[in-house]
């Protein structure tokens, strides 16, 4: 049967077909998705799991592959580096029943944004096989054949793919699952345990893995040649492979590689002998380029074509053709930025607003949809650097600026799935070191900038189950935090209030906890009863009383407007009956309908 | 020959749910179909595409549409029609909506929302429909099917009308928004008349 699937969806799938029994991921764009897929699959036949963060992930999915079951781990392109001491040590160790790696990497940052980082260096670096998909079916294809590679040279074996590939749509041929059979738990210490007596052995059979895969990557149907003209011979692979056809159709032979690590050399020296001219057209980093000419092969790469961004058919048409892309003729100055927003009735605004009215204050902020907030209105974020480095990057400013008797004071904000994600031994650093940071974790009861992921705070797996909750607040005071205080981030006044109180411990550390669940999310019955007036009202703009201050715009609400002919706010139909703006405006003319 | 068809507009307006109609219509028409989105953000307000792309013979190559490939661009916000003008042909069509809506520079007061984007765009492409979306879709009572409304632009000027879009629309739709939703087809239709 023939679907209409998008990469992600293509790689659950994959996996599914391939008999994994095991499935974990952190959720991340644009890779979030493939775990969605998963856990909608029979629970009978696989378990697909939220780990609270990617190196748990990665960890458990070994241990699956440990006690013979085909197992599988996603990740967003940044997932590597919170999981990278075990990644490091994986290939070293081997597995057992086949493991499959997939990281989505995003030339673009089209969304995420915290680095560009071509994952592929890292994956050589690391000494792991992979894989690189053009397309959905490709997607499918290559993370079952990564299972048999994985058990054929016992090793995790990785898929890399790219946000094209995550989020485009493109036809899969649909098959059955295929059981694997269950492999037998053989206890070996000396595999598993790169202890010194261990550790050079295992890097000797790591190496010897890496260099075994030479004949296969010869062999695999996944590199192979497509010959047309011969004028110019294309070196490429994964969504390249695409966009270089697209602007050279026949008149380019074309190498694609989908199996990249380790290179067929041979293969590509005998290309590129029956060519005039040798282009590799690859995203990123120059992996397959420095290999060809290393072999000796002459051919041209980024001394052409950028190394950052995507190498779309425009890029290739300009760089390579000498065609530059045609222009409209308009007015550029009339395309205004529309940056991404908080929704109406986010339970971010109310905390942001009163946040942004302190002075002398350092936000350290972290990854999740507040990082909006660093932008107008607010401008309340002064860093953001990685998930869960708010708490200590605003516990090593606090401590710096008290040595230099600056009087700046710290709140470092993060949320529920952040703070669970790698928050929490930042909040023991500041409870240890004794700081006086003012830290807000922002519990929305989900992980919401992803699409809504359930965490270990929200009482429900990835599969629909009951959950144990983590008790956010008693772990705060078990870590030793003496001020807890939980507020609803809807009432300025309880904000600024709580923001009053955590200043005036001038020698302690406060954590506060804004409990609201995020507007877009799929309200459990415990929410219900938790919040059983969550979003019932709309508000309104009794005209007679607007004096068209514009006070209530500064909430930066996508419900209100301004009527400029008239001098009025107005509030649209979306509005989620948060209160802010009607807290916020002077003339009381924001009431309930 | 491949088609190329861009969609485009703010988060919250229902742009990807059109494109993932109509890439299901020319799925099951027996098209090559690729069909790309850039989303993460598309709930937050932010602006919005979806690239679809389709061939009756031979293969679709790349998911994505370059600059001046576009045979139809179809926009949900008007000022967002002029982010993506570049993409369209020469001898390619625009359909834009003329709902506005500010983004947060223009809400806060630190710009004003562009003036005379139709006739801008009259003077950069060969072919500009203009839509009243939120009035046409007030006409059958619901503001949310303006998508549905464009869809049925789309389906009359490319001349998909082979495909049984009613039947896409009954198996893609929420039940209770099936007659809505084919009311608004039939309405979008009948705009590219004129």
């Amino acid at each position: 049967m023939k679907r209409l699937l998008t990469g992600n969806e293509a790689i659950a799938r994959g996996a599914w077909e391939a008999g994994t029994s095991f499935a974990a991921a952190y959720p991340g764009t644009p890779s979030t998705e493939i775990l969605e897929t998963l856990s909608t699959y029979d629970k009978s036949n696989i378990i697909a799991e939220w780990a609270p963060n990617e190196k748990v992930s990665l960890e458990s999915a070994l241990g699956a592959s440990m006690a013979g079951l085909r197992s599988f781990v996603s990740m967003k392109c940044v997932g590597v580096n919170a999981c990278a001491d075990p990644f490091m040590c994986m290939s070293y160790t081997g597995c057992n029943a086949g493991m499959v790696i997939v990281v989505a990497d995003e030339p673009g940052q089209q969304s995420s944004g915290q680095t560009a980082q071509d994952n592929r260096t890292f994956f050589k670096f690391a000494r792991y096989p992979f894989f690189e998909p053009s397309d959905s079916q490709e997607a499918k294809d290559m993370v079952k054949e990564a299972y048999k590679v994985s058990e054929m040279a016992d090793t995790p074996v990785v898929v890399r793919i790219t946000t094209r590939v995550c989020h485009s749509k493109t036809i899969v041929e649909l098959e059955d699952r295929q059981e694997a059979e269950p492999r037998e738990y053989v206890k070996n210490p000396a595999k598993y345990v790169p202890v010194p007596a261990h550790s050079p052995m295992l890097l000797e059979k790591c190496m010897g893995k890496i260099d075994g895969l030479a004949e296969y990557s010869m062999a695999t149907q996944f590199n192979r040649e497509e010959m047309h003209d011969t004028k110019i011979g294309i070196i490429c692979s994964g969504v390249s492979y695409y966009y270089a056809k697209e602007v050279f159709g026949e008149n380019a032979s074309y190498l694609k590689l989908g199996f990249v690590h380790p290179l067929p050399i041979e293969k590509m020296k005998s290309f590129a002998a029956r060519v005039d001219k040798v282009y590799v057209i690859e995203e990123t980093d120059p992996i397959i380029e420095d290999a060809a000419r290393l072999a000796g092969i002459a051919c041209h790469g980024k001394d052409l074509l950028p190394n950052r961004g995507e190498l779309l058919p425009d890029i290739l048409r300009e760089k390579l053709l000498g065609i530059p892309a045609p222009a409209a003729n308009i007015d550029r100055g009339k395309v205004l930025p529309r940056p991404p927003m908080l929704c109406s009735g986010c339970p971010h605004r109310g905390l942001f607003y009163a946040l942004s009215k302190f002075k002398d204050i350092m936000i350290s902020s972290d990854i999740g949809c507040y990082t909006l907030t660093t932008g107008e209105p607010y401008h309340t974020g002064d860093a953001g650097i990685c998930m869960g480095s708010s708490i200590s990057v605003g516990h090593g400013f606090q401590k710096a600026m008290n040595k230099k008797n600056g009087s700046t004071r710290v709140v470092s904000v993060l949320g529920d799935s952040t703070f669970l994600h790698s928050g929490i031994a930042s909040l023991i650093d500041v409870a240890y070191n004794n700081s006086n940071t003012v830290n807000i974790i922002l519990d929305n009861r989900i992980t919401a900038m992803t699409g809504h992921q359930e965490n270990p705070g929200t009482g429900f797996t990835a599969q629909g189950d009951a959950a144990v909750e983590v008790d956010i607040a008693a772990m705060c005071k078990a870590i030793g935090i003496r001020h807890v205080e939980v507020i609803d981030p809807n009432d300025l006044s309880a904000v600024t209030n709580a923001l009053k109180a955590a200043f005036d411990r001038k020698d302690e550390s406060s954590v506060i906890i804004t409990r609201w669940p995020c507007v877009l999310k799929k309200f459990s019955d415990q929410d219900k009863r938790e919040f059983p007036n969550m979003f019932k009202d709309k508000y309104k703009v009794k005209s007679e009383t607007c004096v068209g201050c514009r006070a209530c715009l500064n909430v930066g609400c996508p419900a209100i407007a301004f009527n400029r002919a008239e001098k009025k706010a107005l509030i649209g139909n979306s509005c989620m009956g948060c209160t802010v703006c009607a807290q916020v405006c002077p003339k009381k003319a924001i009431v309930k309908e | 020959m491949t088609k190329s068809i861009l969609l485009v507009g703010v988060g919250g307006q229902g742009t990807i749910t059109a494109s993932k109609l109509l890439t299901i219509g020319l799925l099951e028409s027996g098209y090559d179909v690729k069909m790309n989105e850039i989303h993460g953000m598309s709930q937050r307000g932010g602006s919005v595409s979806a690239d679809v792309r389709y061939s009756e013979a031979g293969k679709v190559a790349a998911p994505v549409i370059s600059r001046g490939e576009a045979d139809i661009l179809v926009s949900f916000e008007e000022m967002e029609t002029l982010r993506w003008t570049d993409y369209v042909k020469p001898d390619g069509a625009i359909v834009v909506s003329t709902e506005r809506i500010d983004s947060m520079p223009v809400m806060t007061g630190r710009l004003d929302y562009p003036d005379n984007v139709l006739a801008e765009l009259q003077n950069a492409v060969k072919t500009l429909i203009v839509i009243d979306g939120p009035a046409e879709a007030a006409k059958i009572g619901n503001s949310k099917v303006t998508n549905v409304i464009l869809l049925g632009a789309i389906i009359r000027h490319m001349k998909l009308e082979n495909t049984d879009w009613h039947k896409i629309i009954r198996e893609n739709v929420k039940p209770a928004f099936i007659d809505l939703n084919l009311q608004a087809l039939e309405l979008g239709k009948t705009l590219m008349k004129g």
